[in-house]
């Protein structure tokens, strides 16, 4: 079971995420996160995927995805070369003698600190998923009010890319 | 050219060629019913239940080629048609369904008789639209057919909300020569390598087999396929969803495969080591059990909609494309090749598969004293001269009509075989009919089956279509019985009804000749009676042998080469006629 992100280019419709979630409920695929939003090109939206299966199981998802009148193109990102990054907010609770701790663990992981009250910080942080899931299990779970991660996005590197 | 909304959609189907459309109104549609009033050139059928009308499009659909139109109100109408939809969009059969909708400003206040239309129709159409600004209706409407009619066909439905339509708003209508979606681009010819590659593999067989579906009716290739399987002289069979695209009287035909093939087809693909799918999709009742499956074949496939390649069943050579452009294409390498061909192997596998054949896995008691339904359907073929359109309902019965009735003819054999709607038989033949007033229509169906759509014997009256229809009256669920006999102990759970109707008066309160038969000498004279009757709609009662099953039969679990035939003694146990 291989994890797979897949980045489509979807026509930015009414209607076009149902036809992609609808796809994978009624399939019995397994979806682990999904974001999307319009391209430069406001006609377009791209969607970012991640999902897990065997090769037989992947297959078929591209090329059910692909048959959807709506997706103009996809890529597997996890067959070549790629980049891939998620965003990660997390709120702690941070008393008097914890402040200094947090804060340069966050600086370890290259977060940002966006939000300072007397007793919370909020940090931002970007990367692969694995670094955040790191960063989260770094810190006391008592002190976390909330996280919101945004799921994956991926880019391919190189002159390749998903266009037109 | 200034036009209002439902002005708009009635003058792009006649742009579009449509010849009819079957409807039922409703207060989303009154304004579209308005417009259709006021013209003549859009004929519409009426009928008594909006499944009716998506099974009749179908039929129509499947006759000619020719995508079916509906016409259906928002809500309960919608709903009805939902089934007939989905039995399209399983058969691939192409389909323009238009349904009024709640007006625009009130979507989403759970009007009166709203449903959310694109969202229950999503998973079982190929395209759906909500149209949401008038001037794009026209452009719509094109999508709509290009989408239905090309690639892989499928049914696509236009919601079309009320103040669409209203007659106060008019704009510039011109139906458009053409349309193109950047995102949609089905594949046609076949990739030069693959083709070349799988003309090899094809040439070198010793065990060879062509397996062909619906998608040779679907692209009108059954001349490409017949000179194909004739130059390689290779067994074929088909799917029950290809019989007639080859013609079944030919001797390289062994007959349809699958879950009720023949001993012979299903013993050829389980032998076979190289065997060559055209437009058919590897269904659960052709393979059975997958672990099984042609364990010593290597697989060509070719299908114009690449997520049916390697779907359930992995293959050797993928070739994506219409079957017709890609036989033409392997074709022309064939005929420069085929001194390849290893003679005496060929002959050596005819021979092994004659032996099969001598099987005679279709044999049936011709002594017995009750009316044999297989007996029927052979007679119904005498009768019609092989030359009928047959459309069936689902059961045993539709299994009868697929095994004794050889079609000689694609778009002849019309049956809901992926959805297996009961119900779509007799709406289906009537489409059948307006499309052929000539020929002979016969439906074959079950005593359940039929009333399920049997207020359309009223549409059958109303539009003058003199169907015949052929009950095979067995009194019970038949199919649903058959298993129950085989894998739970013959408890017959609800698959027997006790009261049913009396057909006969049915029929005649329907306005139409109803006649009941009880007995074998009686069948081939009725069924003349029948067909002579030409411009009647003949309900025949045929009160069939009650405990016959469908034989051979693969069973759930096993494979193509473990099929269950009919016991030689093959007597009935219950000769009571009810
Ligand atoms: C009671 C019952 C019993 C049944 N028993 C059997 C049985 O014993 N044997 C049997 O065969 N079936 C049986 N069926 C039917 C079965 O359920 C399937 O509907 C059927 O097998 C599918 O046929 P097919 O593979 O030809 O595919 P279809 O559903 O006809 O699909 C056509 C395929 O061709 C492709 N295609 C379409 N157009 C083109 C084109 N232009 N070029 C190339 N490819 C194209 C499509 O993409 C698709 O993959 C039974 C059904 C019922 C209700
Ligand atoms: C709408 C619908 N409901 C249920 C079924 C399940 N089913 C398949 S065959 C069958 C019995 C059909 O009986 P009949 O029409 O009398 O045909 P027979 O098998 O007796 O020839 C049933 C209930 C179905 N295919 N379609
Ligand atoms: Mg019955």
């Amino acid at each position: 079971m291989i994890r797979h992100i897949i980045s489509i280019l979807i026509e930015n419709e009414s209607g076009a995420l149902s036809r992609v979630a609808g796809l994978f409920s009624a399939r019995g695929y397994n979806i682990e996160s999904l974001t999307v939003a319009p391209t430069e090109d406001p006609s377009l939206s791209r969607m970012t995927l991640v999902t897990r299966g065997s090769e037989d199981i992947i297959e078929q998802i591209t090329k059910q995805l692909n048959k959807l009148i709506d997706v103009v193109k996809l890529i597997d990102l996890a067959e070549s070369n790629h980049i891939e990054r998620e965003l990660l907010l997390i709120k702690v609770k941070t008393s008097p003698e914890m402040r200094e701790e947090i804060r340069s663990l966050s600086d370890i992981f290259r977060g940002k600190i966006i939000d300072v009250t007397p007793t919370t910080y909020i940090i931002e942080m970007t990367g692969p998923s694995e670094k955040l899931d790191a960063f989260v299990a770094a810190i006391d779970p008592d002190s976390i009010i909330e996280t919101v991660r945004s799921g994956p996005t991926g880019i391919s590197r190189g002159e390749k890319g998903l266009h037109l | 050219m200034e036009l209002n909304g439902a002005q708009i959609v009635v003058q792009s189907l006649i742009d579009e060629g449509v010849e009819y459309i079957f409807g039922y109104p409703g207060g989303a549609v009154l304004h579209l019913y308005d417009a259709i009033f006021q013209q003549d050139e859009l004929k519409h059928i009426l009928v008594r239940h909006e499944q009716g009308a998506t099974h009749a499009a179908d039929g129509y659909a499947r006759a000619t080629g020719k995508p079916g139109v509906v016409l259906v109100t928002s809500g309960p109408g919608a709903t009805n048609a939902v089934t007939g939809i989905a039995t399209a969009y399983l058969d691939s059969i192409p389909m323009v369904v238009i349904s009024g909708q709640v007006s625009l400003p009130v979507i989403g206040s759970d009007a009166f008789q709203e449903v959310d239309m694109i969202g229950i129709t999503r998973p079982c159409v190929k395209h759906n639209f909500l149209v949401k600004d008038v001037t794009k209706l026209a452009e719509t409407i094109k999508k709509a057919f290009y989408v239905a009619t090309t690639g892989r066909p499928g049914p696509v439905v236009i919601d079309i909300p009320k103040d669409i339509t209203a007659p106060n708003i008019k704009v510039t209508y011109s139906y458009p020569q053409k349309v193109s979606i950047r995102s949609y681009n089905p594949v046609l010819v076949g990739h030069k390598g693959q083709i070349k590659k799988a003309v090899d593999l094809l040439l070198s067989a010793k065990k060879p087999i062509i397996y062909s579906g619906g998608g040779v009716v679907l692209g009108e290739a059954s001349s490409e396929l017949i000179e194909f399987t004739k130059t390689l002289g290779y067994p074929i069979t088909n799917t029950l969803m290809g019989l007639g695209s080859y013609p079944a009287t030919d001797n390289q035909f062994v007959g349809m495969l699958g879950m009720h093939g023949t001993y012979e087809a299903n013993m050829a693909m389980h032998e076979s080591d190289v065997i060559i799918a055209i437009g058919a999709r590897f269904d659960d009742r052709v393979t059975g059990k997958l672990d099984l499956f042609c364990p010593y074949a290597k697989i060509i496939h070719i299908d114009v909609d690449p997520a049916s390649i390697s779907k359930t069943v992995r293959v050797t050579i993928p070739i994506v494309g219409d079957v017709k452009p890609v036989l033409d294409q392997m074709m022309e390498l064939i005929k420069e090749n085929k001194n390849k061909i290893d003679g005496v192997a060929l002959a050596e596998w005819w021979n092994q598969i004659r032996q099969w054949q001598s099987v005679n896995c279709l044999e049936f008691d011709r002594s017995s004293p009750l009316i044999k339904p297989q007996y029927v359907i052979e007679q119904l073929y005498e009768v019609t001269k092989g030359d009928a359109y047959v459309t069936s309902d689902v059961g045993q019965h539709q299994m009868w009509a697929a095994q004794y009735y050889p079609f000689t003819k694609p778009r002849r054999w019309i049956n809901s075989g992926g959805l297996g709607t009961m119900g779509f038989g007799l709406p289906a033949a009537i489409g059948v009919k307006l499309a052929f007033p000539d020929a002979d229509v016969a439906c074959v169906t079950g005593e359940a089956s039929i009333q399920m759509c049997i207020q359309e014997l009223s549409t059958a009256l109303q539009y003058k279509t003199p169907v015949k229809i052929i009950n095979l009256n067995n009194r019970y669920m038949g199919m649903v019985r058959q298993w129950q006999e085989f894998s739970y102990e013959s408890r017959y759970s609800h698959s027997y009804m006790d009261t049913i109707p009396e057909f006969v008066k049915l029929a005649e309160a329907y306005g139409h000749v109803g006649i009941r038969i009880t007995k074998p000498e009686e069948v081939r004279p009725a069924l003349e009676q029948a067909f002579a009757l030409k411009d009647r709609t003949v309900f025949l009662d045929v009160m069939t042998d009650r405990t016959e099953n469908v034989y051979p039969m693969i069973e759930a679990g096993k494979g193509h080469h473990d099929m269950k035939l009919r016991v030689a003694t093959g007597t009935s146990t219950d000769r009571e006629l009810a």
